[in-house]
């Protein structure tokens, strides 16, 4: 077979997998989108379902507080994630490492449900949590931690540390432990290291990892539903309820694509705030 | 004499092993001073305890006098430039050679005059926005000594620094580096397994084996008269022979070769001849000088370095000899008889 012949084989399969099940399914609920049922039955070309965003406040109120916490969650990702990539990469041997690494990827076998059902387990008012913190005498009545902000935190947070952890570890990987006592030969102090050398050299890494847990963070659907309370609504549940309880496709369309735009265009603020730039971000 | 470093009895434990084995030396101020051997030795556990990078087990560390132990890398009058030299890659040249000033928190104009006095001394002017990522092997090589000299450290360490860079530009950077240390004073303390680098930098040389010093002294004497066999075989080139018997003045070697010596008081286990000993068509009288004949096997050329290996007749065994390339022996061939002669002095018998 010829060499185009052979290329040709290897592609088609790609173009079809991108095709029926990304660009075809994204282009109907974009033309979906776009339509409005007229209280006659005829179906015309409108912008009314992006207009209702805007103009009901709980729509865009609810999708400020999901950016919000899904912000929040990012930065408590890097905060809880960043001393556990440094000591697998840099303090522990390296024969550990990858069994400690290999333990990192258990919550992700699990899946998401049930790792969420086991934080109810721990956190509702007869849960373990509560139960030890009686028997210890610390509290009188359980604390109130399940179905709250605080348990759809942790949830969340839980979920995504992983995705946070990987490509901060490869870019502490790739740096030489040398620089670290070059840096500490020349007088820096362990601060001061951190900062200006450790922080810098994993930038692209913490950046990489950041992008992938708030965009995983803002469009997850199980924790907030399931560990979050009634006054933690998440804009997911909002799309969820257009297509699946009012019927209304062409809103939940609009919400949908809403969301790609605005979570991508906070993503893109963050990069020019910080002075990265996407493309090193992948290196 | 005052001495900028002295060692004292340091032993560095790694479990059971000992790294360092009870070491004790003086580096006198503003010498070039080379710690010699191969890997493994202990010479990078013997540099990283001076960094402060590994503390000693037993022993002390004095630097102007003053004790080391205890004393974190950051606090030490001692800097080190690394083998890979860990140049920070998200800054510019400048910012790289005023890290270290920057720490000391010394004003703002005071760093950018030094560091601009530093980077024109190392011939790096006009550079100081360059990323170290963009600068030639020698050039990077170059910021990374900058880096440790602006600090003006009481001694600087250099861990094999010339390694990774190519034959050409090594040789260059051997004089560079020599002259460097001649013009600033810095007392310099250089880890290298490359005999040339040490031989031809240095003021003195330690030759480290095992963990322990063999000898330390002065190139030319390391070279022309070494203390033990390890020295012999591991300084420049040498053809090694076992000694099974030395009676009369005369040793007999494993597979039979008679050579006169007269002049020593023990019973040799271990003989050495450099390639440069043996005396092409040497005169038949001459004092202290024994003759042996022997075939031409190879020439290996390789131009002022040229060699050839020969195979002695009485003993069969094969011996490298200096080739000078001059008209004398430009006929020679493979296969031809060849008579060479042997000072008595050029031979080096060790107990061990």
């Amino acid at each position: 077979m010829s060499k185009r012949g052979t290329f040709y084989l290897l592609i088609v399969p790609v173009i079809l997998w991108l095709a029926v099940l990304i660009v075809i399914p994204h282009m109907d609920m974009m033309y979906r989108s776009f339509r409005l049922e007229t209280d006659d039955g005829a179906m015309v070309y409108s912008l009314s379902n992006y207009l209702v965003f805007f103009q009901d406040q709980i729509y865009w109120l609810t999708f400020v507080k999901t950016a919000v916490y899904s912000i929040g969650v990012t930065v408590l990702a890097f905060i809880v994630t960043f001393p556990v990539a440094f000591y697998l990469t840099k303090v522990v041997k390296v024969s550990y490492s990858s069994f400690m690494t290999l333990l990192l990827l258990i919550p992700i076998w699990i899946g998401e449900l049930v790792t969420v059902y086991g934080w109810m387990i721990l956190l509702r008012d007869n849960g373990v949590i509560n139960t030890f913190l009686m028997n210890i005498g610390l509290i009188d009545s359980p604390i109130e931690m399940l179905f709250t902000n605080f348990s759809m935190t942790i949830g969340l947070l839980y979920m995504s540390m992983l995705f946070m952890i990987i490509p901060m570890m490869s870019a502490l990987d790739s740096m030489d432990d040398s620089l670290i006592e070059a840096a500490s030969d020349l007088g820096a102090s362990k601060w001061t290291i951190f900062r200006q050398i450790v922080i810098p050299y994993t930038t692209p890494g913490i950046t990489s990892g950041g992008i992938i847990v708030f965009m995983l963070v803002i469009g997850d659907y199980v924790a907030p539903n399931i560990l979050g309370g009634k006054s933690s609504l998440w804009f997911t549940e909002q799309i969820y309820n257009k297509f699946l309880e009012s019927f209304n496709w062409n809103e939940g369309a609009a919400f949908g694509f809403l969301l790609l735009v605005l979570s991508s265009t906070i993503v893109w603020v963050a990069l020019k705030l910080s002075g990265q730039k996407l493309e090193k971000v992948g290196s | 004499m005052s001495y900028v470093l002295e060692i004292i009895n340091v032993t560095k434990k790694f479990g059971e092993h000992k790294a360092v084995d009870a070491v004790s030396f003086n580096v006198e101020d503003g010498g070039f001073f080379s710690i010699l051997g191969g890997s493994g030795c202990g010479k990078t556990t013997l540099l990283r305890m001076i960094s402060g990078f590994e503390e000693v087990t037993e022993g002390e560390l004095l630097v102007r006098g003053v004790s080391m132990n205890g004393i974190p890398p950051e606090k030490r009058p001692v800097n080190i430039v690394f083998q890979n030299l860990a140049l920070f890659p998200m800054m510019n040249v400048e910012r790289n050679v005023a890290f270290g000033l920057q720490r000391r928190k010394l004003p703002r104009n005071e760093v950018r005059t030094r560091v601009a006095e530093m980077l024109e001394r190392v011939g790096l002017l006009g550079f100081e926005k360059k990323k170290v990522t963009e600068l030639s092997g020698g050039q990077r090589q170059r910021v990374a000594i900058a880096r440790s000299l602006v600090l003006r450290p009481s001694i600087l360490l250099l861990d094999e620094p010339l390694g990774a860079l190519d034959r050409k530009l090594r040789e260059h950077m051997k004089v560079e580096l020599k002259v460097l240390q001649k013009e600033i004073g810095t007392t310099f303390i250089y880890i290298t397994h490359d005999q040339s680098e040490a031989l031809v930098m240095s003021d003195r040389v330690a030759v480290m084996n095992e963990g322990r010093f063999e000898q330390i002294d002065t190139p030319k004497n390391l070279y022309k008269n070494p203390k033990t066999s390890f020295v012999a075989g591991f300084v420049g080139e040498s053809n090694e022979f076992d000694v099974v018997s030395y009676n009369n003045g005369v040793l007999t070697t494993e597979h039979g070769l008679k050579i006169k010596k007269s002049r020593i008081d023990f019973v040799p286990k271990k003989l050495f001849i450099r390639p440069e000993a043996f005396v092409l068509d040497s005169p038949e009288d001459l004092p202290d000088v024994d003759l042996v004949s022997t075939k031409v096997k190879t020439i290996l050329f390789d131009g002022s370095n040229t060699k050839i290996s020969v195979l002695i007749k009485e003993s069969n065994d094969e011996v490298l000899i200096s080739f000078p390339q001059n008209a004398k022996f430009e006929n020679l061939q493979e296969g031809d008889d060849l008579q060479v002669g042997i000072h008595q002095d050029d031979l080096k018998c060790y107990r061990e």
